[in-house]
């Protein structure tokens, strides 16, 4: 670094610099840093700013210009997702399952070249029971389901009759004896019971098809898709910890759009930044302009606990001191009750308590306060 | 001495803004003290200015039966209210001595009148004592986890001292109700045997049956013996619930004494017909002392047990509605019309509730609201005011020796004449009206001390509010301008932030009543303050409409004699005509550069890509439309203007170039009409082959789809890739058609000069005018819907023609035919709804945003931090940079580095 800029490098952001040390000819770093940091300071904010209302206005009042329409196709090659309005209310819900989970999977050098990419991808796709079976025949006397299998399936996820008998074995074992033979798998009813054995014939056939086989559980979808220069594979679905354990899975850059699940495997900081992605990913195809500093805000606040909480009444807002704050929100009454219970007390140190009461709200010009040493107090301690 | 649960909602502000030493109990005595006067509200007003009252904590509890008595003023015998000359009973529900609510009588507590006592609240005794339903749940979960036989809590005694701190941890990280769902795990674990690890008494299962009967293995058990056990709970052992002793004992619960709420919480209301009708309140108290009395005679009397059990399930009733009138399993409680009746829970709760309508709510005096129009002429941070409205808003002015006479022009105008004044407020806070009567009277009183309220004048400071307001620059700070007329006139240059038009808009004016109101009005909110978004960093405030077509046509090619030039600027305001001084034509290049300061130097991009460049104040090159000098965060100009020069001369640029729009096009005349959508034959014959040659594509793909052979996309079945290739096509020949129109307009097209400046309009609304209206669309997809198989009966089933799918061959000038009508109108109804609820949907979010977040602030230490002092952010937004002061979110090196030598 120029050692004109080293001068600066605690007081100006390191963006900033490299971006002066990059552009900058070296003969006028010095001014230019100068009034660079002149005018970056003159860009602080205010202290007593209300900086998160001024975010909630930032992204609720263009909440108002956004389409609702649930669905949208980028391009012939994408898989659909919910974006728009709902998207966001999605996010900022911090909602456990979302509605189109969707993962977008980078590969490692030699597998993005695109060759085998269909392999690959087939692997990632998982494959239940059912969509192997040619036939099935149900043998009521001896209570018996005889299956016959699809030889080219098995061959495209490439597996053989033993390993899915195996498979089969897992997701059964409680229900059923498993043979076999050749093409041929041969379910034997383990109950007894004459009675209910025709219905469980029946339970089981059903019970079976729904059996997990192979490849990652939960997705549903493959799409390989040619991005840039290299290929990547996009599912419906999404399931990051199970995916993370596939070697050729380049798992610094593969992401998911389920932010809960990023904060399951990847930790709070990558969550927040899932959040910041997904809401200014929303914003910008809906063509608006939305300043990161406020997605980033509401990120923050939702993810401050260690844990990606909603912003609602059972995340965000539980976690506020002030009773009435809380109970001006939603379930007024539950609140007091609780607040009663407790013997709470209500410091009135946020905004909307001190408006019910009609005092001066301490945020902005109501942070300052004058202090002053009083008269009487001074003339006691002279004595 | 805290003001106690939500039993009374109103009265507990009131109450709490009287008790200045809320958290020290130790300083209660001493208010007690203080002289009545102090709190009349005449004082009070006089010393509005004053802050001398300051509460600084709120405690929470429930109230005693100990603690109901000792703020009681009047116990409640009689459920009478008036007696025959219509004088309030003693002993009734509407007692003198709970406040005042009739004008002329005095408070019996208090001895002040009516708006002066805030109202005192009364008790009954209950017969019997009743459950209270909010708390039942707490209740159970007492009963179940204390032994019915030594009330003792049924953990032994080293489990206790673990449990203990297991429980404060998990309060601590997940909250009450997480504590009290592992107390109740616990107890679940311990009472395994089924007897009291204390006393070894057997124990039963404790349920609730309906709302608020108790019940112990089979076997009922009554409020008395509910109450009696709560109250030998230790008081150790009610803390392990997350109880507080000191403010919520357990046997408080079950009310013995009620407390009855002041007459000013339910005041009465008298009907034309001087009938009066009660409050819903009083109703239900009036319910329940009737009953309260019927029990206790009947006790009295020894009536049979079963007739004293149903009197008593019958008060209970009556108390639990008066709570809460909207319990799942209890029939409301109804008015004699069988509208269920408004109790306590009703009137705190929800958007009309007392909470959110009037706390968290206020309403204000000295606004006015009216229609809005636009006026071009004024200032953009002037407001045009009628004189009617002037004339009722006032300025409160404190009169001096300096400003004696200057204030007693104003007496002497008084209510009726402009510039007057409405009232005189004398210094012991007495308000005067003005008439003309009293008008000399006035006039020879008044002297330093007092106050006159004198109309609104040019130049006096206003808020200008529209709602809805989900902006900070919904509400910003105007300067007032007495204009004739009847409606508010605003520029249309700040139509922009209030996101108004004059289709029947209204807007609210504020006038601030302080010094400091004005002042902070002044620097924080004037509009020139809120030229840059906080949302991100660009110009809200810009040229609209006519403005910018005006300045396009200005400053692309129009050369003008100096006569005209100099008439525009000087109808603009300008008077230095210099730069133009001498020269035999100007352009209209020079005649914008007039405006901009001589050493102004700005690079940027006109729509079309084209650069436009200032060089020393002077256009040089380029045309000015929306991407310079328009608003929402496109006029990139206008921003720069602000970086260099500040929003004081920003602003009056702004102003004298929208100005100039306008001026050049009523020199010019501009006007749209039908034939502006005309287009010429080979244009039309291009766009026709163009439509011909997609349907023929598309007649070919359906072909090759009924065969079989249509390349799939990946993903997708051979149906939904047919879709996605029409879909493209018929949008390609769209597309095509708009190359066209575009080939064939000029500047003379008037509607073109619009679409180019980006004033209005979009080419596609060309297209869809003049070409071909397009592909409808239904959820991103061609229209299915309707008959089996076919949208519409005249078509074949499983025609999938774009015709047949929704496809609108025609322009909007051509006519469209009645099966394209209907598709124009699904797509019409679809994007309706949309609008319908997505408008409440993006609003809850937004309140759910602002709950969340309005106590986030930027501290001296330069972190975010809530209310609890919790760090959010350690610097806002990772570098402390204010959006509103960046250049669309961040610092512009490049330009820095460019204007350095």
């Amino acid at each position: 670094m120029h050692k004109d800029l080293e001068e600066y490098s605690g007081k100006l952001p390191p963006k900033i610099l490299a971006e002066i040390e990059e552009k900058c000819p070296v003969s006028k770093i010095k001014k230019v840093v100068k009034k660079v940091y002149d005018e970056y300071s003159a860009a602080q904010v205010d202290a007593g700013e209300a900086v998160g209302l001024i975010s909630a206005e930032s992204i609720g009042e263009p909440g108002t210009q956004m389409t609702l329409n649930t669905f949208h196709y980028a391009g012939v090659a994408e898989m659909n997702v919910t974006m728009g309005l709902p998207r966001i209310i999605e996010i900022l819900d911090g909602r456990k399952s979302i509605a189109t989970p969707q993962m977008e999977i980078f590969l490692k050098a030699p597998y993005n070249k695109g060759k085998d990419i269909k392999e690959l991808a087939l692997q990632i796709k998982e494959t239940q029971f059912e969509e192997l079976v040619a036939e099935y025949a149900l043998n009521i006397v001896d209570l018996r389901i005889e299956i016959k299998l699809k030889s080219d399936k098995l061959k495209e996820i490439d597996m053989t009759p033993g390993a899915v008998a195996k498979a089969l074995e897992k997701g059964l074992s409680n229900d059923a004896a498993i043979k076999q033979a050749g093409d041929t798998i041969t379910l034997q009813l383990a109950t007894k019971d004459e009675t209910k054995a025709l219905n469980s014939l029946y339970r089981l056939k059903e019970k079976s098809k729904e059996v997990y086989i192979k490849g990652i559980k939960g997705v549903s979808q493959i799409l390989p898709v040619k991005r840039k220069e290299e290929f990547i594979i996009i599912t419906a679905g999404s399931n990051l910890k199970k995916l993370f354990e596939l070697e050729f899975v380049d798992t610094e850059r593969t992401t998911t759009n389920d932010v809960y699940e990023i904060s399951e495997v990847l930790g709070v900081e990558a969550a927040r930044q899932a959040i910041m992605d997904e809401v200014f990913k929303v914003i910008e195809t809906q063509g608006l302009n939305v300043d990161i500093r406020h997605i980033m805000l509401v990120a923050d606040t939702m993810t401050v606990s260690g844990e990606v909480k909603g912003i609602t009444r059972y995340g965000v807002v539980s976690e506020k001191a002030s009773v009435l704050a809380r109970a001006s929100f939603e379930t007024p009454i539950k609140h007091v009750i609780n607040a009663a219970l407790k013997g709470e007390v209500d410091q009135l140190n946020s905004v909307v308590e001190n408006v019910m009461l009609n005092q001066i709200v301490p945020v902005g010009t109501g942070l300052p306060q004058l202090v002053s040493k009083r008269a009487k107090e001074e003339k006691q301690k002279e004595k | 001495m805290a003001p106690r649960k939500k039993k009374e909602e109103a009265a507990l502000v009131e109450t709490a803004a009287l008790t200045p030493a809320l958290e020290t109990p130790a300083a209660a005595p001493e208010i007690t003290k203080i002289e009545k006067t102090q709190f009349s509200r005449e004082r009070m007003d006089s010393v509005a200015h004053f802050v001398y009252k300051h509460v600084n904590s709120i405690v929470f509890g429930v109230l005693s039966p100990k603690m109901i008595k000792k703020m009681a003023s009047a116990k409640i015998v009689t459920p009478e209210l008036y007696d025959k000359e219509g004088y309030p009973v003693d002993g009734g529900l509407m007692d003198v001595r709970l406040g005042v609510i009739d004008p002329g009588l005095r408070c019996k507590t208090c001895s002040s009148k009516l708006k002066e006592c805030i109202g005192h609240f009364g008790y009954i005794e209950l017969a019997r004592p009743v459950v209270h339903v909010k708390f039942v749940r707490i209740i159970q979960l007492l009963l179940k986890a204390t032994c019915k036989e030594c009330s003792r809590l049924m953990i032994s005694q080293e489990k206790w001292t673990k449990a203990k701190s297991h429980l404060e941890r998990i309060e601590r990280e997940e909250g009450p109700e997480a504590r009290r769902l592992a107390v109740k795990a616990l107890i679940e674990g311990a009472k395994s045997g089924g007897k009291c690890p204390h006393c070894k008494a057997k124990q039963a299962k404790v349920l609730i049956e309906k709302p608020t009967t108790f019940i112990e293995g089979d076997r009922r058990i009554s409020p008395i013996e509910v109450r009696a056990r709560l109250e030998k709970i230790p008081d150790d052992d009610i803390e392990l619930f997350g109880l507080n002793p000191k403010t919520a004992r357990p046997e408080w619960m079950i009310l013995t004494i009620l407390p009855i709420p002041p007459v000013t919480v339910r005041p009465s209301i008298t009907l034309e017909t001087g009938e009066r009708s009660e409050d819903d309140l009083t109703h239900k108290l009036g319910d329940i002392v009737r009953i309260n009395q019927r029990l206790f005679e009947n006790i009295n009397a020894g009536a049979p047990e079963i007739i004293i059990e149903d009197l008593w399930d019958l008060l209970q009733y009556h108390v639990t509605t008066f709570f809460d009138n909207s319990i799942a399993q209890l029939p409301p409680a109804r008015h004699r019309s069988g509208q269920p009746l408004k109790t306590i829970t009703e009137r705190i709760k929800s958007k009309e509730g007392r909470i959110r309508h009037n706390l968290a709510g206020k309403r204000t005096n000295f606004c006015a609201r009216t229609v809005i129009s636009p006026d071009p002429m004024i200032a953009l941070d002037e407001v045009g005011v009628p004189k009617i409205i002037v004339m009722k808003l006032t300025v409160p002015e404190t009169v001096n020796e300096w400003n004696l006479e200057y204030l007693k022009k104003f007496v002497a105008n008084g209510p009726g004449k402009y510039p007057g004044s409405n009232y005189v407020i004398r210094p012991d806070g007495k308000r005067k009206k003005i008439t003309d009567e009293t008008k000399e009277a006035t006039l020879e009183e008044i002297q330093p001390g007092y106050v006159v309220e004198r109309h609104v004048m040019d130049g006096d400071i206003a808020l200008f509010n529209r709602q809805p307001s989900l902006h900070r620059m919904s509400l910003m700070c105007h300067r007032v301008k007495v204009l004739p007329g009847r409606t508010l006139r605003l520029n249309p240059a700040v139509c922009n932030p209030y996101n108004a038009d004059f289709d029947g808009d209204e807007m609210n004016l504020h006038i601030p009543q302080t010094e400091e109101s004005r002042a902070e009005a002044e620097v924080l909110m004037e509009v020139q303050t809120q030229l840059v978004s906080p949302r991100y960093g660009l110009s809200v405030i810009g040229c609209i409409q006519d403005a910018i077509s005006g300045n396009y046509l200005l400053t692309k090619r129009a050369v003008m004699t100096p006569e005209l030039a100099m008439f525009i600027l000087a109808s603009v305001g300008v008077t230095d005509f210099t730069r133009i001084h001498g020269k035999k034509k100007v352009t209209g290049k020079e005649v914008f550069s007039v405006l901009l300061p001589t050493d102004f130097n700005f690079t940027g991009a006109s729509r079309n890509g084209e650069q436009v460049i200032v060089k020393n104040g002077n256009l040089i090159e380029g045309t000015i439309d929306t991407k310079t000098i328009g608003g929402e965060g496109e006029g990139l100009l206008l921003r720069s203007l602000h970086q260099h020069y500040g929003p004081e001369i920003t602003i009056k640029i702004l102003h004298k170039i929208f100005r100039m729009g306008i001026e050049y096009l009523f020199n010019l005349g501009f006007s749209t009409g039908i034939a502006d959508e005309d287009l010429p034959d080979e244009a039309r014959a291009q766009i026709n082959q163009l439509l011909t040659h997609a349907q023929e594509d598309v007649t070919q793909m359906i072909a090759q789809f009924h065969e079989g052979a249509l390349e799939i996309f990946p993903g997708r079945t051979m149906r939904e890739t047919l879709e996605l290739k029409i879909l493209e096509r018929l949008n390609k020949a769209r597309n095509a058609c708009g190359q066209v129109i575009k080939s064939h307009i000029s500047d003379a097209n008037q509607a073109a000069v619009m679409i180019l400046s980006g004033a209005r309009g979009s080419i596609t609304s060309l297209i869809q005018m003049s070409a071909c209206v397009g592909q409808q669309a239904l959820r991103g997809k061609r229209i299915e819907k309707g008959y089996r198989g076919r949208t519409l009966s005249c078509f074949k089933r499983d025609d999938l023609s774009p015709e047949a799918r929704g496809f609108i061959i025609h322009s909007f000038k051509q006519g469209i035919n009645p099966k394209e009508f209907f598709f124009h109108a699904i797509t019409g109804r679809d994007a309706l709804m949309d609008t319908a609820l997505r408008t409440p949907k993006s609003g809850y979010l937004y309140r759910r945003l602002a709950n969340a977040m309005q106590d986030l602030r930027v501290e001296y230490d330069g972190t975010v931090r809530d209310a609890n002092g919790r760090i959010i952010q350690f610097s806002y937004g990772e570098d402390g940079i204010d959006v509103s002061r960046s250049e669309s979110g961040s610092l512009d090196v490049k330009r820095i580095i460019d204007n350095t030598e």
